[in-house]
This record gives structure tokens, C-alpha cells and sequence, in this order.
């Protein structure tokens, strides 16, 4: 899906640069380089280097925001480790967004805008239960879970979370994102998911033993 | 001027606004050359790292001067007071402690004694359970003062103290996780007392616990006080005397920093506050270093009521945790067993085995809940923040009627416009960050 | 509150067959309570009486209960009454509004209750002010107290009480363009129904649950 296209010079390779749904990546780079099992490599050394140094923006609207500061900044649950203590508040500059904290209805449209302000690659964990679904506020006030919103890649319950919990989750995304595969297999991934949810049987119908 | 679409402008009543979508900066520049006023409006919107929580401020500013500060609250609203309506009275807890997130027992605790005066049991409430209502409320002062420190001393630039800080909080989640199994948002205290009694061995714990703490509270002292960075962004910013403080109604170190020793621990005691020894912290300064100092000295008061309550709790060993009246005491009794924490086998093995009437009471409790008689009552806490209060009405159902909590960060939020007019933008951060507001409190 | 309460479940008609269906509870309504009143409540409508000649036409029921001394006042005389309060008898303090919404109450519909502090004297009373669902104007007090600006403007936001002379009476928790006024009994609590595999368990204010 184009949507500009401006030629780039890349490190002395002439590609081009191109803008879809899922993000800027230099299209041109995968034509030049061998496919098969050297691009796997390539695969595994960009998804090492992002997964290595995700900034996360702050996003935190009530107690597991507390949680993530703890996470954050407790010499007990350290992120450091995995170079994510620069918390980035501005969204320009993140890569991951913890939404930490029930989402009101005032608060949503705020949510969507610094998401669509983040750059590509950016991942989304809802941590909490109140992100995740809307939690134990089943009412007016809240969105029912973020989801609704963002697209999110790792759903984190809890009321609120441990900082361990949330280190989990944050190590489960470090997988996820060291899997991500570049050029044609991802078009093929992403082709498959979709398909995959399309066909997705809702919950309410997976009756399983009920039926 | 011809149409620029990365930097255009239109004239309003207000004067020129420009919209700003990155691009051209070099017209942008012009086109302001031209303009003879310096006002901005700039928007601290809901997500920035130093308005402590959900909070929009909008900001005119001529230069770096502040003309108007306007607040924008609501970010957080959660409808936490509709919600209890539709839960029983000890299910509504589990809302009330979600409230002001920083201080969950504060909340459980106001709403706990305004139910319990409506049913009148005010008087009943075990020793026991009053004193651990007051040691858990100290730890909770701690931990919240804590997170009030380390961030403010971080929304100011100083990193270094919220590191000490959330050490210190970590071990009194400890203690909390050791007491009631949750770190945050316990649902701990509930109406008639208790949730359940403190572990065996947990108040020579918590002496450790004290111990340690006096000393590491010396450290995140020394980092600040006497930093002459520290004390020239704090001293003499954000200043509201006393008749700004009491026509706002804003309570706690705020009013405490103008040097009136008004704390509702002393002046309308609660939970046996009375018999515990231990000073008002006042400054009269009336600034953000006035209230960081009550803050950091009021630890110390903390500290020592934990003290006096551990004394008392080791001699009233084995009181009961819950009033007496079997119609309204919560019936659950939780032990530790092979498979970790759940309902007391003694405690089912009576209620199944030997007693109708405790089956009885535990279903009734458990599904229904008890009635409370009709009317309306206001309990009010001195939390970390002020005084937290809960105006509860009862329409003699199993369900709050209507619940409302008097807010400490409500009414001192509405102080940022006075302290900060006529001040520096970086002064607003800094006035901010010492009222301390938690905007799950402020929003509901 | 002197309606009459019958059935004990949320279900009314068909479906309850425990018998319980039929219970009626009346409910006790309060008079103006006798003097004396106890302790420093008689000192203080002894003070207002002083300091205010129209109290008895002004306050329309004083009611002790539990303690608390709370004091029914016309809305129309509320600003006066609040201003001898703050200037005479030292209530320097007022804790905000809270709204109350009896539905079935005709012509007092509305309530805003005003928890007064005294820091000089140590003193807490409660002023009641009710007005009808048709006509939800009641006069503002942040002339007096101006701590209650945002207070009011909460009570407008969640209940519809209009409070003449305030000076920017909007939205203060719901967005700006948010309808209806959310916690009023007649505003539906929201949420909705929680999805099993098979099932939905509905929203917590639909469910068949004890009054």
C-alpha cells in the first residue's frame, strides 16, 4: 500500500522508502540483500538490536502507573536491565506504550493521538486489568478495554500488576519483537493473522464443553 | 501573506493564533517577528511526565512569566461512586480503596468509619482492629510520602531521590503484601474491623522494618536538604497563606506548611489516635520547601506512632480482628495452607459441621450482606494529602444509597492558579508536585 | 425517605418465588429534632439564632443524628446563612458539595449537602439544601467559601443542580460533550455484559441482586 515514495540513499545502496499501514521500512534494502537464510540473519540482528533498547513513553493514568514507576525506578525491580529506564515522554521518541491505568472516556481520544504520534516500530501492553478490559469498572466512565483504541501486542491482568508481572510481560514483548520478520515474510505473517482473525471464532460462540 | 501550509495563521477576537504542524519554521519565525504581542497558550496536556498524573494545565505566558493557569481535571473519572451503589456495603470497599490509589487504606478506612457510624458500632470495633487500622494507616503515610518525594524531587530534576524513595517504599509494600497479601489496593480494612489479623511474628518484623527505615530516611534527607539547587527552586515558590488555604478549604501539609497545626489526628481523633504520643509538623513558610519539609519530618512522627502501636498490638495478642456481632462481622477467616492462602479449613469444618447459625451468617453476609439503618453519616481521615472524608447515605438497604468522598486533592488542586500566577513556568512543576494531588482521587 | 420499600430481590413480577416478594419495609422519616441537642449543637443554633433573626424561617429542620448535627436550609436563603456561618459563628471552612438524588422524593428531588469545619472552635455541621427536579437552580456559595468553585461544578457535571452566580458552571469530569448527568438514579450505571465461552453475565446493574 503506497503512499509516498521518496528515493533514499542508504548507506551507498539506492532504495527507496515507502509508508503503509505497517510502518516505514526501507523496501528497496530487501531487494538488494539475499533472501532465504541470510535474510533470517538480517531478521535476527534488527529484531536483537530492537528489542535490546525499547523506550517506553509514559503513559501512566492511575495505580499501575505506580507499579511501573516502580518497575521503573525501585533498585528492587530494576528495568535498566533491559535499557528501558529512559522512560520517553515524548511519544516521537518511544517505542513502546504501557497503558498503565484505567482509560476514561475524557482520556481516550488523548490515547489515540499520542499512539498515532509514536513512530514505527511501536508496540502496545496493556498492563492492568482495567486496560486490558475495563477491569472491575464495567460502567459509563471507562472504555472497555483498550484494545478498543490501540492495537495491542500483550495483554498484562492484573489489579494492578506486580513489577515482576510486568517484567514478564515486558520479556514476552522482547520475544515477540526479536521474532518480527522484514520483507516478504512478513507480508506473509501479517496476511496469515489477519486471515486468522477474520475467521476467529468469538468467544461467546467457543461453547467447547457446553455444546 | 500567501498560504503556508506548515505554519499558517488566522486572526480571532483573541489576536493572531498560529497552528504549528512542523515544516517551515523560517515563516513561522517571520510571521511572529511581525506580531507585537508575546502572549502563548501553551497546553501541558493529560500525558506529561511532570504534571503528576492525568492533568491538563493551560498555560498563558508572556515570556516566562505565567499570566493564567488554567486546571483541566477529569482524565480519571472512573465512576467509582456510582459503581458502589451497586455493590454491598463490604463489597464497596474493594471501589473505595481504588480511589485515591496512593493511600488505599485512607480510603478503606474513611468509608469503614462512616458505615460504622451509621450502624452505630463505633464504639465496638475491637482494640485490636483499631490499632491495626492505625499501623497499617502510618505505613501507608510512609509509602504514599515516599512516592510524593521521589516524584517530586523528580518532576524538579533531582533523579537521585526517587531511587532512595521507592526503596524505602518497596519495603513497606513488603509489609503490606506480609499483612494483607496485596502490595497496592488491598480491600484490607472493612466495616466492623479487619480484614484479617497481622501474621505471627509480623510485629518484631515491622520493628526491623523501623529500624531500618529511620535510618534510610537520614539518606533521602541529606540529598535535598541544604542542596542549594534544591533549595533555590523550592524556597519561596508556590506560596498560599493561610487565608488562601482556609477559603479554598485545602487541608493537610499545605495548611500545615503556613504553620497552623491543624491535623485531624489530634484535633477529632479516630481509631484510638488519642492514645498515641507524637507531634503536628508545621513550617511557616507557606512554600514548596515548607511542605517538603513537613513531609520528610512527618515520617519521623510516623515512625514513631508505628512504634507505640506495635507495643500495643504485642498486648492485645489474640483480640479479635472484627466486632463481636456475628450479624454484620465479616465471616471469612483466611489461613495458610498447603495450597497457599484461602478459607480456614477450621473455619469451614465449623460453619459445614457444627454450626447452622454461622452457615447461616456466612451466606446471608456473603450474598446479601447486612442492612444498614437508614441516614447519613461523615467520617473524615487525615490522609497523606488532607483530610479525606466519606459522606455516606443509607437508605436502609444492603446497598450504599449514595457515597461521596471528600477529596483532599479536589480542593487542593484548585490552589495551583494561586500559587502559580505571576511565577515562572518551571515554578508551576514545582507547586504542582508539592500540593502532591493523585488524580484518581481528584477525578473519581 | 418515607417511601415504602417492598420485595427484597431486584426482580420484581415473575421469577422470585422465595416469598420475600411480598415483605413491605417502611421507611422511618425524620422530624426536626427537640432540644436539647447534645454537646456543641446547641451552642451553635443557640449562636445562629443570635447572629441570623430569620432562623426560623430560613432553616426548615434541624436533624441530630449520629452525631452529627445538620441543618435544612431554604435555598433561597442559603448565602445568607452561609455568610453568618463563616463570618459570626467561625465555620472558616467548607468541606464541598455532595449531590444527592432521591428520585422519590417529589419537589425535592435534589439535595446539596455542604459540610461545614470550624478550625477555631473544632466543629463540624451540615448544611441541606433541597430543590426539585424542575427546577434544579440553587444559589452558589463560592462568594463565601471559594474552595466549592469546583465542587459545584461537580455536582452540576454528575447531577444537573445549576448554581446561580457561579462563576463558569460547566463539565468538570465528564468530556465537555458528554449528555445526561451520570450519577443520577435515573442514568443508567453503563457497562456491559461480560462474555464467557458460551454466556454472558450482564453488566453489575442489570444482574438480579438484593436491594
Amino acid at each position: 500500500m503506497h503512499m509516498y515514495g521518496a528515493a533514499v540513499d542508504w548507506n551507498g545502496i539506492n532504495c527507496e522508502v515507502t509508508k503503509s499501514i505497517e510502518g516505514v521500512y526501507l523496501v528497496g534494502l530487501e531487494d538488494k540483500l539475499p533472501s532465504g537464510i541470510l535474510l533470517s540473519t538480517v531478521e535476527g540482528l534488527a529484531g536483537y538490536m530492537r528489542k535490546s533498547s525499547v523506550w517506553p513513553a509514559t503513559f501512566g493514568l492511575a495505580c499501575c502507573a505506580i507499579e511501573m514507576m516502580a518497575l521503573g525506578s525501585a533498585p528492587k525491580h530494576d528495568i535498566s536491565r533491559f535499557g528501558m529506564e529512559r522512560f520517553s515522554a515524548s511519544p516521537r521518541q518511544a517505542d513502546l506504550m504501557i497503558v498503565a491505568g484505567r482509560v476514561s472516556q475524557k482520556m481516550a481520544p488523548v490515547l489515540r493521538q499520542i499512539y498515532d504520534q509514536m513512530t514505527a516500530p511501536k508496540w502496545v501492553i496493556s498492563m492492568g486489568a482495567c486496560a486490558s478490559s475495563g477491569g472491575m469498572f464495567n460502567n459509563y466512565a471507562i472504555v472497555q478495554g483498550v484494545d478498543h483504541i490501540v492495537p495491542v501486542d500483550i495483554y498484562l491482568p492484573g489489579c494492578p500488576p506486580r513489577p515482576e508481572q510486568l517484567m514478564d510481560a515486558i520479556i514476552k514483548l522482547h520475544a515477540l519483537i526479536g521474532d518480527t520478520k522484514l520483507g516478504p515474510n512478513r507480508e506473509a505473517i501479517i496476511k496469515e493473522v489477519e486471515l486468522a482473525a477474520l475467521n476467529a471464532k468469538p468467544t461467546i460462540q467457543m461453547k467447547g464443553l457446553l455444546a | 501573506m500567501t498560504f503556508d501550509p506548515y505554519a499558517s495563521s488566522r486572526e480571532t477576537t483573541e489576536g493572531t493564533v498560529f497552528s504549528v504542524t512542523g515544516g517551515d519554521w523560517d515563516s513561522l519565525v517571520t510571521e511572529i517577528g511581525e506580531a507585537k504581542e508575546e502572549r502563548i497558550i501553551v497546553n501541558m496536556g493529560p500525558q506529561h511526565p511532570s504534571t503528576h498524573g492525568v492533568l491538563r494545565l493551560v498555560l498563558e505566558l508572556e515570556g516566562e512569566t505565567v499570566t493564567e493557569v488554567r486546571t483541566g481535571i477529569g482524565y480519571l473519572h472512573t465512576g467509582i461512586e456510582k459503581n458502589m451503589e451497586f455493590r454491598n456495603w463490604t463489597q464497596a470497599v474493594t471501589f473505595a480503596t481504588r480511589m485515591d490509589y496512593l493511600s488505599p487504606i485512607f480510603n478503606e478506612t474513611a468509608y469503614c468509619l462512616a458505615v460504622e457510624k451509621l450502624l452505630g458500632i463505633t464504639g465496638d470495633v475491637t482494640e485490636r482492629a483499631s490499632a491495626i487500622r492505625v499501623l497499617m494507616m502510618e505505613l501507608n503515610r510512609i509509602s504514599s510520602h515516599m512516592v510524593a518525594l521521589g516524584t517530586g524531587a523528580l518532576e524538579l530534576g533531582a533523579m537521585g531521590p526517587m531511587f532512595f524513595a521507592f526503596r524505602e517504599r518497596e519495603m513497606v509494600l513488603d509489609a503490606f503484601e506480609a499483612i494483607t497479601g496485596l502490595r497496592m489496593n488491598m480491600a484490607y480494612v472493612r466495616p466492623g474491623g479487619v480484614a484479617q489479623d497481622l501474621p505471627a511474628g509480623m510485629t518484631s518484623q515491622l520493628r526491623e522494618l523501623v529500624k531500618t527505615l529511620r535510618k534510610n530516611f537520614k539518606d533521602n534527607a541529606a540529598l535535598l536538604i541544604g542542596n542549594s539547587i534544591w533549595m533555590k527552586r523550592t524556597e519561596g515558590i508556590g506560596y498560599l497563606d493561610l487565608a488562601g488555604c482556609t477559603t479554598l478549604g485545602i487541608t493537610g501539609p499545605v495548611l500545615r506548611s503556613t504553620g497552623l497545626p491543624w491535623d485531624l489526628r489530634k484535633m477529632q481523633p479516630y481509631c484510638g489516635y488519642e492514645n498515641y504520643e507524637f507531634d503536628v509538623i508545621t513550617a511557616d513558610t507557606a512554600d514548596v520547601y515548607g511542605r517538603f519539609l513537613v513531609r520528610m519530618n512527618e515520617l519521623e512522627q510516623s515512625l514513631r506512632i508505628i512504634e507505640q502501636v506495635l507495643d500495643r498490638l504485642d498486648t492485645l495478642d489474640g483480640q479479635p480482628v472484627m466486632v463481636a456481632d456475628k450479624k454484620i462481622a465479616w465471616p471469612a477467616q483466611l489461613a495458610l495452607g498447603a495450597d497457599g492462602l484461602g478459607n480456614s479449613l477450621d473455619h469451614i469444618r465449623e460453619i459445614m459441621g457444627s454450626s447452622m447459625e454461622s452457615l447461616i451468617h456466612h451466606f446471608k453476609l456473603v450474598t446479601e450482606g447486612f442492612r444498614v439503618p437508614a441516614g447519613q453519616a461523615y467520617a473524615a481521615v487525615e490522609s497523606p494529602r488532607g483530610e479525606l472524608a466519606a459522606h455516606v447515605v443509607s437508605d436502609g438497604g444492603t446497598r450504599p444509597y449514595r457515597v461521596h468522598f471528600r477529596e483532599p486533592s479536589f480542593n487542593n488542586l484548585q490552589s495551583t492558579p494561586a500559587m502559580s500566577e505571576g511565577g515562572m513556568v518551571a515554578d508551576i512543576i514545582g507547586a504542582v508536585a508539592s500540593i502532591d494531588p493523585v488524580m484518581g482521587g481528584v477525578d473519581r | 425517605m418515607t417511601h415504602d420499600q417492598s420485595g427484597m430481590f431486584g426482580a420484581s413480577g415473575t421469577g422470585d418465588t422465595s416469598g420475600y416478594g411480598g415483605l413491605v419495609r417502611t421507611q422511618a422519616s425524620f422530624g426536626s429534632a427537640e432540644r436539647p441537642y447534645g454537646s456543641y449543637f446547641d451552642q451553635v443554633a443557640d449562636d445562629l439564632e443570635r447572629a441570623y433573626p430569620d432562623f426560623s424561617d430560613a432553616i426548615t429542620r434541624v436533624v441530630v443524628d449520629r452525631g452529627e448535627l445538620t441543618l435544612h436550609v431554604k435555598k433561597e436563603r442559603l448565602v445568607e446563612v452561609a455568610f453568618i456561618l463563616r463570618d459570626r459563628l467561625k465555620f472558616e471552612m467548607c468541606m464541598g458539595v455532595s449531590g444527592v438524588h432521591y428520585p422519590e422524593r417529589t419537589g425535592q428531588e435534589l439535595v446539596a449537602l455542604y459540610p461545614l469545619l470550624s478550625l477555631t472552635k473544632n466543629q463540624r455541621i451540615r448544611l441541606e439544601v433541597a430543590t426539585s427536579d424542575l427546577d434544579p437552580h440553587i444559589p452558589s456559595v463560592v462568594e463565601v467559601w471559594a474552595g466549592n468553585n469546583w465542587h459545584e461544578r461537580e455536582t452540576f457535571d454528575m447531577f444537573g443542580i445549576i448554581f446561580d452566580g457561579h462563576p463558569g458552571l460547566t463539565r468538570i469530569l465528564m468530556p465537555d460533550d458528554w449528555d445526561g448527568h451520570p450519577q443520577r438514579k435515573d442514568y443508567p450505571l453503563g457497562g456491559i455484559a461480560v462474555e464467557y465461552k458460551g454466556a454472558t453475565t450482564p453488566a453489575p446493574s442489570e444482574r438480579r441482586s438484593y436491594r
